[in-house]
């Protein structure tokens, strides 16, 4: 193992030590401030600059790889991201402990890379194994029971937490465009094409949030932090704030169903 | 004899329509949901203006297939919050305008989005239905990863009324409340109302 492997190695651990410490912290309630949002005033900032780069940069690219790329070869593009998303999905459904899921979407990932000629075509999907989830290790962190910490919005990135953005840095170290690009160059032209694909399929969701919010900002983080909470526990949270984590209900019902 | 067998079946089916109207039983909650659902994408499907983004059809629709089923009330109410209470019947009344331009809008920009989607209505729990509010799960399912949608129904006399609905996750009466909490707390529900009719206002302008 390298040396930078190790200082990664540590740098991610740190971060995952000061996600619970600041979650810890995030629980005392501010006044004035959100509970959830305490660095409000620095997020804002990234947020405009986000706004901005997307009008003037990101939403234009996307509109011309809309008009220019024909649907079948997007299609395509968009199927490989999901195929390596499925791949990534397969691997945190294992660490969460669910594997009849994780049988599927490995089942789904091992047609498509070979039947889909390396997940190209979703051929799975038509054989009736459509995507059932779509697991990230901010998930897997959230099930076993790490608190979300405050809010932060990432440059270029957008809405995150402190525990989704320590998970974030290991999807993009472990999941598959990193490992089947290894070359900074291919690897760099592979995500400017995968922030295309996605901001294509935002299109039409950001004309509708446009017209609904208020505050665009606040209606992004709520939608965020309830849509996050909601992965965390399958579609299914539950209504109390201090919920216990996933894992409890989880283990429970992977052990009373092999008796 | 030709004639009395015609007569006889005419009859009979007469009948059998008359018993199954009385032994009509409400409808389940997931089976309302399947119904309302089903109902919109069709007229949308079939509606090539709606399809359009033309916001008087939607409207229309709007008004005709979905607000009777909603507790708008309701949902206005758990929206604003405590201070829907304080607040005058003037106020209330002007609210519930102004709100209710707002979903319109809401859903005219979502049903422009329906092409080739189906809803899907998930199994009820055990015993879910027995209550007199339950949550019915559904999926749109069409191009890409399916899309959560999920309902808070009450009963209301013989059938079903939603007061919130859950897309991918999120409720819109808490997507609502984080919307109005800084006029609410900055102005009270005058301040709320003047910047929802600014909103609307603007909407309006930039549509036509």
């Amino acid at each position: 193992m390298t040396g930078a492997a190790h200082l990664r190695r540590w740098l991610g651990l740190l971060l995952l030590v000061a996600a619970g410490l600041l979650g810890g912290c995030a629980t005392v309630p501010g006044e004035g401030v959100s509970k959830v949002d305490p660095w409000e005033p620095m997020n804002r900032k990234v947020f405009a600059f986000n706004e901005a780069v997307d009008q003037a940069a990101i939403k234009p690219a996307a509109l011309i790889y809309q008009n220019v790329v024909p649907n079948f070869v997007r299609t395509a593009v968009g199927n490989v991201f999901g195929n390596l998303g499925d791949i990534w999905t397969t691997a945190n459904l294992v660490l969460q402990l669910k594997p009849k899921l994780a049988v599927d979407m490995g089942a789904r990932a091992l047609i498509n890379t070979t039947f889909g000629i390396g997940g190209l075509l979703d051929v799975a999907d038509e054989a009736g194994l459509e995507r059932k989830a779509s697991e990230d290790f901010g998930q897997t962190l959230g099930f076993w029971g790490l608190k979300s910490g405050p809010y932060v919005v990432l440059p270029i990135i957008g809405p995150a937490t402190l525990r989704d953005a320590t998970g974030l840095a290991l999807d993009l170290r472990d999941s598959g465009p990193s490992r089947v690009w290894k070359e900074p160059r291919d690897r760099n032209a592979a995500s400017s094409l995968q922030v295309l694909d996605t901001r294509v399929k935002l299109l039409n969701a950001g004309r509708v949030l446009d017209d609904i919010a208020l505050d665009k900002y606040v209606l992004l983080r709520d939608a965020y932090l309830a849509r996050r909470r909601s992965l965390i526990y399958d579609g299914d949270p539950p209504e109390e704030e201090n919920a216990p984590p996933p894992y409890k209900a989880v283990i429970k019902r992977e052990s009373s169903d092999t008796k | 004899m030709l004639r009395r067998t015609w007569i006889c079946a005419v009859g009979l089916t007469a009948s059998l329509l008359a018993m199954t109207s009385l032994h009509a039983e409400p409808l389940a909650p997931d089976a309302f949901v399947r119904q309302v659902s089903g109902e919109i994408i069709d007229a949308v499907k079939a509606d090539k203006a709606i399809q359009a983004g033309d916001v008087g059809r939607i409207r229309a629709l709007v008004d005709a297939k979905v607000m009777p089923h909603v507790n708008f009330q309701r949902m206005t109410a758990s929206s604003v919050g405590p201070q829907w209470r304080s607040a005058s019947p003037e106020q209330q009344k002007k609210m519930l305008v102004e709100f209710q331009t707002l979903m319109v809008n809401t859903y005219s920009g979502a049903l422009t989005q329906v092409k080739d989607q189906t809803v899907v209505v998930k199994p009820l729990r055990a015993g879910a239905a027995e209550g007199s509010e339950v949550v019915v799960r559904s999926e749109v399912r069409g191009k890409g990863d399916p899309i959560q949608l999920d309902y808070r129904l009450e009963k209301a006399g013989e059938g079903w009324k939603i007061y919130d609905v859950n897309v991918g996750g999120f409720w819109l009466v808490e997507a609502y409340k984080g919307q109005f909490a800084k006029d609410l707390s900055a102005g009270g529900i005058d301040a709320l109302i003047a910047t929802l009719t600014q909103k609307n206002k603007s909407l309006a302008g930039a549509k036509n």
